[in-house]
């Protein structure tokens, strides 16, 4: 089979532009290569390049002195104490989990487990973020079934625990569904892996899977551009994972860190072979001469373009000094991971690729990587924005049986217990899950110590689409939140920026407000951005675009696993106590959603000096052992959060009257900001109220857990069964179905 | 440990917990060490599990050794993987297979001991215990030619659809034992329970019995 000519309607066809194939025969002084387009296609892919959103990028906060490695490398790093890092990072896997969800959830884990891994950490916990279209669709069903098996399949096998993350539903998603997975490892500070390729003359080596025809164009095809009625013959462009052999590759790896013999290494993900390189070599300023007929192979007939494009799953590309080879064969070999010497380091500045001897590929690094395409792309506001944040409250009329509506909230297929979705996850395997998913955060150990990792995710992105840039500082500052609550202190961010296309002045708009909104809330929470991922085109012809999800994976830090809170009541007898203000804020809201089907008006406001005392608070009685539980207040807003409360621990509840001229079903459902509702031992009540007094942070006691009904003065009253029952079974009787 | 074994760091991790010293053994490996006990067959996926749970590990080479070992009254647990794998290799009767609903479960049951076999210490009849399970494949079918001891039930709910809610089985002679649920992720009160501890010093006490039985100092 001979390549095809080379030509521009070729270099149209794999995603490039023309400004982009004149810049290709002006770096090269000629027409490149078949492989050597399918070089440039890729690593100028939105996907891989992010050139539309790499200026915005660096507008984000980055540093703080806990930070050990921030964005660049595959995952970020921050010091959680004892010469140990929290190695973490979440990505998106969409478009993929959307055309096929079993295998495109399940390599979304196996690429970011890679992420971890390469760094050498050994990956601690999971969590995902996954959007879907409304439940009552049998195809999104469908895909709610394929992705959560997918994930459970992938982390099951591979033996890392699933903690936490979200669910959520929304029309917007249903043409586009979301798949963000986020994994967090341990790694000793001074044993952190880097892609460098360093060192001329030393080996260059392909470790893992044999490479096949899967994922061709994945990256850069089916993740950088937006669906329409082809989207179906994409389906061969979505890997195939094996968590099998990435769990041998993790273990090989690991034990090869160990040698002292591995200089840097890369994991093969979105452009495989090509990405991988070039990012080794551009990152230490060498060259890399390669020899592709080397390279493990799963079937004969491969061609060179293929070789360099395929993303097949579970491979790694690493520099070893040079003479060591063997050892780390041995290793490899017990492991029975394929390994083979694809190459060496040079220092010409160039990516040269041989095929049976024959130059193919030619390019030099550094125009290709460090200074490709970059777009300032159009933006302005969505035409109907101000239309959309108006919303008159006294046109609402307030229900009549709040108790009813309350239990609509619980039913609710945002609100609900997600127990159906995450009983399919291992939640404990290497015996670290302290607090398993169904809470704020999720609370895993950090092993052979006593400090624990708090990890959340969240987004609102109701109230991103209403006020990106509002929306965005919320998931921050909920995030942070989140963390806090179980008595950690919110240490740094990674994020997964899910958008529609950078084409479309809207979609840009509301990406560059999004990180505007979260540099600004991540740089007064000094909560800095150590690594992530951004997805375009998530939207589909005909059928819109997502709502804009920013979503944050948050990590926090708790020194000492005895003073971990829970959500839910520890037990009858204890004082409830709000802290935080409640304003008659229901924009945006879930109340505003499930009983009046509207969505619209602003997102609350956001102190976010308040947000930071809540947090000293939270951090410090969870400190003095002054707090029992503590549950943040957020979507549903306090009658949700209560009756979450006494729900999961079974113990019911009774809150004082509500305020003496509040409009109730507001009061109830606002989704007011900076608030958490915590329980103390009536004992420590006094002290508590006296602590957040000289914090600056408003606290009332609000009422006493004890008996099997929720009360909050005489506008509810619902028996803890009935509330379970509408909270648990909507779940399992939707997708039962 | 086999490839593809994941608890297998959980279960020597508890172990030690315990009091007890531990030695992994590698699925290549043709010998188990000196002096040996006790074993504990982990649980994960060894070998992935595509074909069946347990049907690759059966055949490492380290198994033989394993089954002489089972063989000559040597005390073993298997647990959820392990399990499986003691099934398929026929130490135990009986066969473990998809459960009812065909998805993975993870959560915490209550089971109750029966006839434990020689892991009685401690573990009387009608106990109850507080322990997790996660598995996709541990719905558990009898062989009739071979109706076995019945080591636990699932108290309450069954979980998986077993038959007869059997939740682990013991051997004819009583000293291999195979049991779904995880008493090694039930031994810190941190992590959310310790009634794991009671399974694994019952089988420890039998290990200690077992040494002693032989002479061995190890």
């Amino acid at each position: 089979m001979s390549d095809p000519v080379v030509d521009r309607a070729l270099a149209h066809e794999h995603g490039l532009s023309d400004e982009e194939w004149e810049r290709i025969l002006d770096i090269l002084g000629r027409a490149p290569t078949y492989p050597e387009l399918g070089v440039f296609s890729v690593m100028w892919s939105e996907h891989c390049s992010y050139k539309s959103s790499k200026t915005l990028l660096q507008t984000l906060p980055t540093e703080a002195p806990w930070v050990v490695e921030g964005p660049g490398e595959n995952a970020g790093a921050v010091d959680v104490g004892d010469g140990l890092a929290a190695v973490f990072k979440i990505e998106s896997h969409n478009h993929p989990s959307y055309v096929e969800p079993h295998a495109g959830a399940a390599t979304g884990v196996g690429g970011i487990l890679r992420d971890i891994f390469t760094m050498g950490a050994r990956p601690l916990a999971s969590l995902n973020s996954l959007r879907f279209g409304p439940l009552d669709d049998p195809h999104q069903r469908f895909l709610v079934r394929g992705v959560v098996a997918g994930i459970a399949d992938y982390g099951n096998c591979f033996g890392c625990a699933t903690v936490g993350g979200e669910v959520t539903f929304h029309p917007r998603y249903r043409a586009n569904i979301l798949v963000n997975a986020m994994n967090v490892g341990i790694a000793q500070i001074d044993g952190i892996f880097r892609a460098k390729a360093t060192g001329l003359g030393n080996p260059v080596i392909y470790v893992g899977s044999r490479t096949g025809r899967d994922g061709i164009h994945g990256a850069s095809l089916l993740a950088s551009s937006e669906f329409d009625e082809h989207t179906e013959e994409m389906r061969p462009t979505v890997q195939v994972g094996d968590p099998f052999t990435e769990k041998l590759l993790l273990e090989a790896c690991l034990e090869a860190f160990q040698t002292g013999a591995i200089v840097g290494i890369q994991d093969m993900g979105a452009a495989g072979l090509t990405c991988s390189s070039f990012e080794m070599a551009a990152a230490a300023g060498t060259g890399i001469e390669m020899h592709l007929d080397r390279v493990p192979q799963r079937e004969e007939g491969l061609t060179p373009y293929e070789l360099l494009l395929s993303e097949s799953q579970e491979r790694m590309l690493l520099v070893a000094e040079k003479g060591r080879e063997a050892e780390l064969a041995r290793i490899f070999d017990k492991w029975d991971v394929d390994f083979a010497v694809v190459g060496e380091v040079t220092n010409d500045g160039c990516m040269t690729v041989y095929w049976k001897g024959e130059p193919v590929v030619a390019i030099p690094i550094d125009p290709v990587s460090k200074n490709s395409p970059v777009y300032e792309r159009p933006r302005h506001a969505p035409a109907d924005l101000a239309e959309r944040q108006k919303l008159d409250l006294t046109e609402l009329d307030p229900p009549a049986d709040l108790s009813a509506v309350l239990l609509d909230m619980l039913a609710s297929p945002n609100l609900c217990s997600r127990r159906w979705v995450y009983e399919q996850y291992d939640q404990l395997v290497q015996s670290a899950t302290v607090i398993r998913p169904g809470g704020d955060a999720a609370v895993v150990r950090i092993p052979g110590t006593r400090r624990a990792l708090a990890l959340s995710t969240d987004c609102n992105p109701r109230y991103c689409s209403l006020d990106p840039y509002l929306g965005a500082m919320h998931a921050v500052a909920e995030a942070a939140r989140n963390v806090a609550v179980t008595g950690a202190r919110p240490l740094a961010v990674t994020n997964c920026l899910n958008f529609g296309s950078p084409e479309r002045p809207e979609s840009m708009w509301e990406f560059a407000e999004s990180v505007r909104g979260m540099a600004d809330a991540c740089r007064l929470l000094e909560t800095p951005v150590v690594s992530g991922n951004v997805s375009f085109y998530n939207e589909t012809s005909g059928e819109g675009a997502i709502l804009p999800t920013p979503t944050i994976g948050m990590l926090g830090l708790v020194d000492d696993l005895d003073h971990v809170l829970r959500a839910e009541f520890q037990g009858p007898g204890d004082a409830i106590v709000l802290l935080g203000e409640t304003f008659d804020e229901i924009g945006g809201s879930e109340y505003l959603s499930v009983h009046y089907g509207l969505e619209r008006g602003s997102p609350p406001r956001l102190d976010l000096p308040a947000e930071r005392q809540l947090h000293t608070l939270l951090r410090t009685a969870a400190g003095e052992s002054l707090l029992r539980s503590a549950h943040d207040l957020s979507d549903g807003g306090l009658a949700t959060a209560v009756a979450e409360c006494a729900i999961v621990s079974g113990t019911g509840c009774d809150l004082g009257p509500i305020p003496a001229g509040r409009r109730p079903d507001l009061w109830l459902f606002s989704e007011s900001a900076t608030r958490a509702l915590v329980t103390c031992a009536e004992a420590d009540l006094e002290a508590l109220l006296a602590l957040a007094s000289r914090l600056g942070v408003p606290a009332e006691r609000a009422g006493r857990t004890g008996g099997d009904r929720i009360r909050i003065g005489d506008a509810i009253d619902v028996a803890l069964g009935e509330a379970e029952a509408a909270w648990a079974d909507t779940l399992p009787e939707s997708m039962d179905a | 440990m086999f490839p593809g074994s994941n608890d297998d760091r959980d279960l020597a991790h508890a172990f030690t917990l315990l009091g007890a010293c531990v030695e992994m053994v590698w699925h290549k490996d043709a010998r188990l060490p000196e002096g040996l006990c006790g074993l504990g067959v982990p649980g994960g996926f060894s070998y992935g599990d595509y074909l069946r749970a347990g049907a690759m590990a059966r055949f490492s080479p380290v198994m033989a050794a394993a089954e002489g070992f089972a063989r000559s009254g040597g005390p073993v647990i298997g647990i959820c993987n392990g399990f499986q794998v003691l099934c398929e290799m026929h130490l135990l009767p009986g066969a473990l297979v998809r459960n009812r609903d065909l998805r993975f479960v993870c959560k915490d049951v209550d089971v109750e001991a029966a006839d434990t076999g020689l892991f009685a210490d401690g573990l009387e009849p009608g106990r109850k215990l507080r322990l997790p399970i996660k598995h996709g494949e541990g719905a558990y079918v009898p062989d009739p030619a071979r109706p076995p001891r019945v080591a636990f039930r699932y108290a309450g709910e069954n979980p998986n659809g077993s038959v007869d809610g059997i939740a682990g089985v013991v051997n004819e002679a009583g000293n291999v034992m195979g049991l779904m649920p995880h008493p090694e992720h039930a031994v810190d009160a941190a992590l959310g329970g310790t009634e794991g501890a009671v399974v694994l010093r019952t089988f420890l006490a039998a290990c200690q019995r077992f040494r002693s039985g032989h002479g061995q100092d190890a």
